[in-house]
């Protein structure tokens, strides 16, 4: 009767979405595939330089170097908590591993820095690209970070790059909302001010807004390297290096041992980078509020 | 104002609507009940009005007073002179030039060279040092670092700030953090100084410091200067002229003695009915003109008495050509005497009370309290300028 025959009708349309993204996908790589190409060698060379650097470094040195900086910016206690955190990963032979990842990740979060920050700016200054960007954003942070891996594959490849496409992806968004929330908090009576003495749009940027929102900047600098942290194993299914391919080879093998010790050595170095960029926001917080 | 004076500011028709659709508002404004609330604009267009129909000149080195509670478009008013709010509606004249019709280039240029401001709330930049505060006028303008430094030195020995020039704005008082933002205001040498509320931010002893030294301060280095308060006291204390204003509208242009003694309008009445009056009115405001209490010490004595019988006064003064108040007559002195004709010396009062144009009315309720004889007011060539009666200033008491 009635009830049934609402329960027995199918949805009158199909939309098709999946396909013309598919179409969309092919015909870029069909047309641009110049540009990905050229893309994929500057970002591969940028990982290979980073990475090489990384595993050259001998590691008493790196050590040295990292606890020198987190003393410098976060005090006594972070140095020492870095320089243990380093060496348990050493002596968990996960040394090398260690430095790929963290030369993913360095790549990873230099390229959403570079796309991020401007992109923060513009949305602060500009409602409409704001408006248009904010479900972009959305959507890059929930939809489930497997499903780009398959364009990624589709234009870069199999290997590093695309893997440090897709955590780029994963990562940008907080760059770019911290930058916008950063210069859009700036105390409205001192961009008056700027603009009272005759700043030029650039001037106030340069000398009064990115200053006054580097606090906020910081922060989103500090969970885009999380994020990307977290996303080093979902790129290791692609071909990214590092920990994440030992965690994945763990999975595969169902071997709790490799997988534990591998992460035990994601959550040391994000323990370290984490504590190091907490006090870097920390510092420019206190130069910036009364103490 | 004096007619020979420069005009600086002009504005003519100023209006600032906020909302959708502003320039209805202008448009339509007639149509709306004359008793229209704020809320009632706002639910009825979803504007709000900032500024109504505003029109005054500012002569220069004139300190001009916007006044008026919080809401009540002073503010606003005085950001539509550099435009950091585009006016609706009318025009904004500095020294002849619209400031309305600047391209983004010559506003910048104005905001630059012509104009300083100063804010509330300091407004200071708290991760540059107080001298390089100073200096950021200077510095957006393209001014090399030692010119740059020396002025910003200049400024702020003016504000009397040496010795904290490597100091962060957090490590000064309050008092100290608006010093820099006048400092600031100071370093690139503008005719105009735009205050908005300066120092109402402050504390009082430290508010009232802070006016004393901006006063003398502009003995030093002179300025026009538009300045909003919501503080009467302030207005009274530092204006030559002050402009009420109520939703929007000036309520009425005037000097102090003006807006305390002849309030135009009841709103104006109603903000100034409970001032202390002793403190702010002067001789000059409620004195009467001198020639109805003069004689001439070369009238004979009956002449004196026929005066003083037609004006019905006891006392007269005795003022020669030079303006000069010799003495005082009594009229009883005159009457009871002997039938002389002239008038011998011992008849005449020679100790009378004298006054400045500018003393309070309450020095001049003290010092008519000691003498039954009406106080003669004198400019500084010691001319007598007017007369202050005891009825005279009973009536400014009870008014």
């Amino acid at each position: 009767m009635k009830e049934e025959g609402i329960r027995d009708m199918g949805f009158p349309v199909r939309i098709p979405i999946g396909h013309w993204i598919d179409l969309v996908v092919i015909w870029l790589t069909d047309n641009l595939a110049t540009v990905f190409d050229a893309v994929s060698r500057v970002v591969g060379f940028i990982l290979l330089k980073i990475d090489f650097l990384f595993n050259w470094i001998p590691w008493p040195i790196s050590i040295g170097v990292i606890v020198v900086i987190a003393w410098l910016v976060s005090g006594r206690r972070v140095a020492i908590f870095s320089a243990i955190a380093l060496f348990l990963m050493g002596s968990l032979e996960l040394w090398a591993e260690g430095m790929s990842t963290l030369a993913l990740v360095t790549t990873a979060v230099f390229i959403s820095v570079v796309l991020g920050l401007p992109a923060g700016i513009l949305s602060a200054k500009n409602e409409r690209f704001d408006a248009i960007l904010r479900p972009i954003l959305d959507g890059m942070q929930t939809i489930p970070s497997f499903v780009y891996l398959i364009p990624a594959i589709m234009f870069f490849g199999i290997g590093n790059v695309p893997g440090i496409m897709a955590t780029v992806i994963f990562s940008l968004p907080p760059m770019v909302r911290l930058t916008s929330l950063g210069i859009r908090q700036v105390d409205f009576e001192v961009v008056e001010a700027g603009h009272a003495f005759g700043s030029t749009p650039l001037q106030l940027l340069v000398k009064i807004q990115l200053p006054l929102a580097l606090p906020s900047i910081m922060t989103g600098v500090n969970q885009t390297v999380m994020m990307a942290l977290s996303m080093v194993v979902v790129a290791a299914m692609i071909g990214a290096g590092g920990l994440g391919y030992k965690i994945l080879y763990s999975i595969q093998r169902v071997d709790l041992a490799v997988g534990i010790e591998a992460g035990l050595g994601i959550l040391f170095i994000a323990m370290v980078l984490d504590r190091i960029l907490q006090g870097v926001t920390k510092r420019q917080q206190k130069a910036l509020l009364r103490q | 104002m004096n007619k020979e004076s420069v005009t600086r500011i002009r504005c003519e028709g100023l209006w600032k609507v906020f909302g959708p659709d502003p320039e209805r508002v202008v448009d339509e404004w007639d149509t709306f009940d004359s008793n229209i609330t704020k809320t009632e604009l706002l639910d009825k267009t979803g504007c709000v009005v900032g500024v109504r129909e505003a029109s005054f000149t500012i002569a220069e080195g004139e300190i001009f007073v916007i006044m008026g509670l919080s809401g009540s478009g002073k503010s606003t008013l005085l950001r539509c002179i550099n435009r950091l709010h585009e006016p609706t509606r009318g025009k904004v004249l500095i020294d002849d030039q619209d400031v309305t019709e600047l391209s983004s280039n010559e506003l910048r240029g104005l905001r630059r060279t012509k104009t300083g401001m100063v804010f509330q709330h300091f407004a200071l930049l708290p991760h540059r040092r107080v001298i390089e505060n100073v200096g950021y006028g200077l510095e957006v303008q393209g001014v090399g670092k030692a010119e740059r430094e020396s002025k910003a030195m200049e400024s702020l020995e003016l504000v009397g700030l040496k010795g904290w020039e490597r100091s962060y704005p957090h490590e000064l008082s309050g008092g100290m953090q608006q010093r820099v933002g006048l400092a600031r205001a100071l370093a690139t040498d503008p005719e105009i100084l735009l205050m908005d509320e300066a120092f109402s931010a402050l504390d009082p002893l430290i508010r009232r410091q802070m006016q004393d030294e901006f006063i003398n301060l502009l003995r030093v280095v002179k300025k026009t200067i538009v300045f909003v308060t919501h503080d009467l006291y302030e207005a009274l204390r530092l204006a030559s002229r002050i402009a009420v204003m109520k939703f929007g509208a000036i309520q009425q242009i005037g000097t102090p003695a003006e807006i305390v003694l002849h309030p135009e309008t009841d709103y104006v009445a109603e903000f100034v009915q409970d001032l202390p009056k002793v403190k702010f009115v002067t001789a000059k405001d409620i004195m009467e003109k001198p020639e109805r209490w003069m004689v001439n010490p070369e009238y004979s004595i009956t002449e004196m008495i026929n005066k003083m019988d037609k004006e019905n006064i006891w006392y007269a003064f005795l003022v020669g050509e030079d303006q000069i108040a010799q003495g005082v007559v009594d009229y009883r002195t005159l009457t009871s005497g002997n039938g002389d004709k002239r008038l011998k010396s011992e008849e005449m009062i020679s100790e009378f009370p004298t006054q400045q144009l500018n003393t309070f009315l309450e020095s001049l309720v003290s010092v008519a309290a000691k003498s039954t004889i009406p106080i003669a007011v004198t400019d500084r060539e010691g001319r007598i300028a007017g007369v202050i009666s005891r009825e005279r200033l009973l009536e400014a008491l009870s008014t």
